[in-house]
């Protein structure tokens, strides 16, 4: 136990959040361990709250109750310039990209080296040349964010993530907009950067089939809280139906697919019933 | 490079910014004296100041030679004591001299006239401090409406 | 009834804690100690946009409003035979009231609306929290160039805004309607104070500047990050800024000129 916890990097306990004063409860309960210099995968219907969850440990979010640990610092009690200097241990790519639009793909890359590390200019050039070759996109480092196509700009976003090589990197849904190709350079990328420098990467993705390739630990949350975690191969050989539905994709199962609502038989014919929820 | 042009436009930016302010501060302001230069004080008693007011013009000959800088009440009576602040580059008055209030124009501002007196052996020059003892008042428009109708009513 | 005292006491609770909000955003901004190195290039960046984008429309509306305040101003007094006092008459309307409140104003629509807008999509697109993750205080990086850059150039663009007025009235009383071009600056002159006329003005748009760009990051910085959410930042910035403004400026003639 103790010798488990000395090799997690994050440690969730009992954690609650809700958006905006309570309205919709995202977590009840929720509690989970990331291992350090592991690929974690997360995995969970969408609108689950993984995004949310990602931005709780980053410390974006506050929750109304239980701990997120980061490397021994309670995330949600640090004091703001403390919580700073955590964030330059770790990164994230955001399932937008989030570039900077009013600077090029090479500009945005450089900013964290610029903003954190004290390298001259001829290094930076060098490292951000390198990041974007990684990604395949050495030619487009002139181009501005606007003139790249989704899928280039999560790529380029993905390059300002590892710039800086942070010991934690948290992948939003690093594979969206990707063909099969650079999906598979992207796998190749997260696993490689978990190998050489030991990095810990936290991937949320859907894209069962890539991500338990290079996965050392699958988790899958729904329900408010993790249903299921364990290697791949685990989870592969588990008979949990609701693990099983999940991972080969099947609409109906344990798993709703849909947004909690009535069902579409009440809505339409009994319209009068009550009012109806936002979809 | 580009951060270069845009500095380079910022700095013409403030140039200009403090182009307009030395514009508006020589072209547009006095600043020929009473902020700057020495000055010295003379003061004058009115029966009557009629809408002179603290920062209006002493004059002599329509050229400024200095500002009220003072208006007061003085003296058991309650005469209207007026300090004028004089520029050190005229400060060759004589005793003689005589201060008027006089209007520009039909509905202009009212300013100081000073008229310098003649010098010779006899009189003494003003210093800081002295006052003038020839005054005439403001002429106040019901007043001189007063004056005329008892006149007429004299006839 | 009752309703609508509850939507009122909303409305002030809601604004009570849109200004507390908007404080706390402006001393995270401020305090703390700057790095000269780095806010140097982002303090000018901000100028440019802020301040040299500006210029232009401060020039024309600047030269227009000299004019037409010549012509008015000529086609009054000349029937009071006082058509000399046409030059204070342009110069005290412009250094006291029209140079700071006008270019208050055209500041809010042109370059307000315009850093509300800027922010309110960095927001939307996650460009804020992602400098938050990269530990880069936003507030920091992104604020606080953009509030130093609207406070010193607002007062620069006054300045520019009076003396072009001026130079418009001199255009219109002197060239074209003949007023004595000695008596126009000479009166001018002996009627414009520095310290009141010209430094009050000045303390009127630092005032205004400080007011609207503290508005216009406010509005930016805590909108709804949609689409409908940053228009009406947007629109909020221009009126609320506009208001804050005239009112303030009432009040500040009232101190200084009162
Ligand atoms: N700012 C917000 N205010 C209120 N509710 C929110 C907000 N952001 C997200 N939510 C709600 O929180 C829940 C979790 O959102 P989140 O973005 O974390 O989902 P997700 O698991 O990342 O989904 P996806 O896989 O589609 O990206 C959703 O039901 C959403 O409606
Ligand atoms: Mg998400």
């Amino acid at each position: 136990m103790t010798s488990a916890q000395m090799d997690d990097l994050i440690v969730i306990e009992n954690l609650d959040f809700a958006h905006s004063y309570g309205a919709h409860q995202v977590y009840k309960g929720l509690s989970l361990r990331i291992p350090r210099g592991k690929i974690t995968a997360i995995m969970g219907p969408s609108g689950i709250g993984k995004t949310t969850l990602l931005r709780l440990i980053g410390g974006q979010l506050k929750p109304q109750r239980g701990t997120i640990e980061f490397a021994g610092y309670n995330i949600p009690e640090l004091s703001r310039s403390h919580l700073y200097e955590q964030r330059k241990r770790m990164s994230m790519l955001f399932q937008s990209g989030a570039l900077f639009t009013d600077m090029s793909v090479y500009d945005n890359i450089a900013f964290p080296l610029r903003e954190h590390s004290k390298l001259s200019e001829e290094i930076i050039e060098t490292i951000v040349l390198m990041k974007l070759e990684a990604v395949g996109l050495r030619g487009a480092r002139h181009l501005m964010p606007a003139e790249l196509s989704g899928g280039m700009a999560r790529r380029a976003a993905l390059a300002r993530a590892i710039a800086l090589d942070p010991e934690l990197i948290m992948y939003d849904e690093p594979f969206a907009g990707q063909d099969p190709i650079s999906m598979g350079v992207i796998v190749k990328l997260i696993k490689s950067l978990n190998n050489s420098l030991g990095l810990t990467s936290v991937v949320v993705t859907h894209d069962v089939a890539e991500v338990l390739t290079i996965a050392d630990k699958v988790v899958i949350i729904a329900d408010k809280k993790v249903v299921a975690e364990g290697s791949p191969e685990e989870l592969k050989n588990s008979d949990d139906p609701l693990i099983h539905q999940f991972l080969s994709g099947e609409a109906d199962g344990p798993v709703p697919f849909h947004y909690r609502a009535p069902s579409l038989a009440e809505e339409i014919l009994g319209a009068q019933q009550g009012e109806s929820h936002a979809g | 490079m580009e951060s270069r042009n845009t500095q380079l436009a910022v700095g013409f930016f403030v140039i200009i910014g403090v182009l307009a302010l030395l514009f508006l501060g020589l072209r547009a302001a006095n600043t020929n004296f009473s902020s700057n230069g020495e000055t010295y004080k003379l003061y004058a008693k009115f029966d009557n100041i009629g809408g002179l007011k603290e920062r209006s013009p002493v004059k002599v000959g329509g050229v400024v030679v200095g500002r009220v800088s003072k208006i007061t009440l003085d003296g058991d009576y309650y005469e209207p004591l007026v300090e004028m602040t004089i520029s050190k580059d005229y400060d060759e008055f004589s005793d003689t001299s005589s201060v008027s209030i006089l209007t520009s124009g039909l509905l202009g501002e009212q300013y100081i006239g000073l008229s310098p007196g003649f010098i010779d052996d006899t009189v003494e020059m003003l210093d800081d401090g002295d006052y003038i003892h020839d005054t005439k008042s403001a002429l106040v428009l019901e007043d001189l409406i007063g004056q005329f109708l008892f006149s007429q009513g004299n006839d | 009834m009752l309703d609508r005292i509850a939507g009122l006491g909303k409305a002030v609770l809601d604004s009570i804690a849109g200004a507390g909000q908007a404080m706390v955003m402006l001393l995270r901004a401020l305090i703390g100690k700057p790095q000269l190195r780095k806010s140097w290039p982002l303090l000018m960046q901000q100028m440019y946009s802020v301040g040299v984008l500006s210029l232009i429309i401060i020039v024309v509306s600047g030269l227009f409003i000299g004019m037409v305040l010549g012509l008015q101003g000529y086609t009054i007094l000349v029937d009071f035979g006082a058509e000399q006092s046409l030059g204070p008459m342009v110069a005290l309307s412009l250094l006291r009231e029209l140079g700071p409140v006008v270019t208050a104003l055209l500041f809010a629509g042109r370059a307000g609306s315009a850093l509300t807008a800027e922010i309110g999509l960095m927001k939307a697109t996650e460009q804020l929290s992602s400098l938050e993750m990269m530990a880069v205080d936003p507030l920091r990086r992104v604020i606080s160039p953009r509030f130093w850059a609207g406070f010193y150039s607002m007062p620069l663009l006054a300045l520019i805004f009076s003396a072009v007025g001026i130079y418009g009235g001199y255009l219109v009383g002197v060239r074209w309607l003949g007023v004595d071009d000695g008596a126009f600056w000479s009166v001018m002159q002996a009627n414009v104070e520095w310290g009141q006329d010209i430094l009050n003005g000045i303390i009127k748009s630092l005032v205004f500047a400080f007011v609207v760009t503290w508005i216009a990051l406010h509005k930016g910085y805590h909108c709804v990050p949609t689409s409908v959410g940053i228009s009406r930042a947007t629109t909020s910035t221009v009126v609320t800024a506009s208001l804050a403004v005239l009112g303030l400026d009432f009040v500040l003639t009232a101190l200084m000129f009162g």
